[in-house]
């Protein structure tokens, strides 16, 4: 159902990540770029799922548009949440981006085999981190038509 | 397959569209943007599975690291060709984006659920037709890390 205040209606984006200093990077660098965003930021895997399923107290939690998603997480780890996510007929439509410092071959044919929407290795240089992340913006907030804004409920 | 072929292979692209001046467009802006890139065509549903499953003329097919997917296609349309390729455990990792003039949000929804990697809305204007192929190559062939699949 298309609402008429679809536009002014900002899109929210979970970044689910433990580490402090890229949570903030990840922020400064989408404030940049995207006046009409939201992001959540949650810690853990356990609090994402928390936030997904409006559980606890994140019962007001909006349904995020994108989840960017760490796979090296305390509590649950990322393939945990992630293959929760995309067995769940209503979550599994949220595009979930990995967003991870592993470079191995191993958890990027993990994370398609899980239905990851794609996988992006997070540079060390705070330059190339930066334009990542703008990137992100650029294609998946932009270009990407994001299923959230269709549905009925 | 060695470690250094998967360095030094190029990018298999396959694209499943069936209109011809789209076809033309696609393959000259990927072209454009980087001539390590393969473009394979499959101009509807059964010759696309065909190719992924190496079968008939296809047996030698590479497998392709991105695949673009019309919706409208003729024999077998893209949302049957969608969900076999993501129903089947040896294609479902190959990234899968539904580049698609439809203006059905039916088909925006369905296309998530049946875990497309992302939705295009294919512009009607050339010029933003071919910004759109290049950013797919931008975003999918260069910051992302694509599945090479252990086995050849």
């Amino acid at each position: 159902m298309k609402y008429a205040e679809d536009e002014s209606t900002p899109i929210h984006v979970l970044l689910v990540e433990d580490n402090p200093g890229d949570a903030r990077l990840t922020k400064e660098a989408f404030s940049a770029a995207a006046e009409t965003m939201r992001l959540h930021i949650v810690a853990d895997g356990v609090e994402a799922m928390a936030f997904l399923r409006h559980e606890g107290s994140h019962v007001d939690a909006p349904r995020p548009d994108l989840i960017l998603l760490d796979l090296n997480l305390p509590k649950m780890d990322g393939r945990e949440v992630l293959a929760k996510v995309k067995e769940d007929d209503s979550l599994k439509l949220i595009p979930t981006v990995i967003l991870t410092t592993s470079n191995s071959d191993e958890d990027i044919l993990r994370s398609y085999q899980l239905q990851a929407n794609c996988y992006l290795s997070k540079p060390v240089q705070l330059e190339a981190f930066d334009d990542l992340v703008r990137s992100i913006n650029d294609f998946w907030l932009t270009k990407v038509k994001l299923p959230q804004q269709l549905q009925t409920e | 397959m060695s470690v250094v072929d998967q360095v030094e292979k190029s990018t298999e692209v396959l694209l499943v569209e069936d209109n011809l001046g789209d076809v033309r467009l696609a393959r000259e802006a990927f072209r454009d943007v980087d001539s390590d890139i393969h473009l394979h065509l499959a101009a509807d549903g059964i010759e696309a599975m065909a190719f992924l499953r190496q079968q008939g003329a296809h047996i030698n097919a590479p497998r392709p690291d991105l695949i673009v997917l019309d919706l409208n296609l003729p024999k077998m349309n893209g949302r049957e060709v969608l969900a076999q390729i993501k129903g089947d455990e040896n294609l479902k990792m190959i990234p899968t984006v539904v580049l698609s003039s439809s203006e059905t949000d039916a088909d925006v929804l369905i296309s998530y659920q049946l875990q497309a990697n992302c939705y295009l809305r294919k512009p009607a204007q050339w010029d933003a037709f071919l910004g759109m192929v290049r950013s797919i190559n931008a975003f999918w062939l260069t910051n992302t890390k694509l599945p090479r699949k252990p086995q050849s």
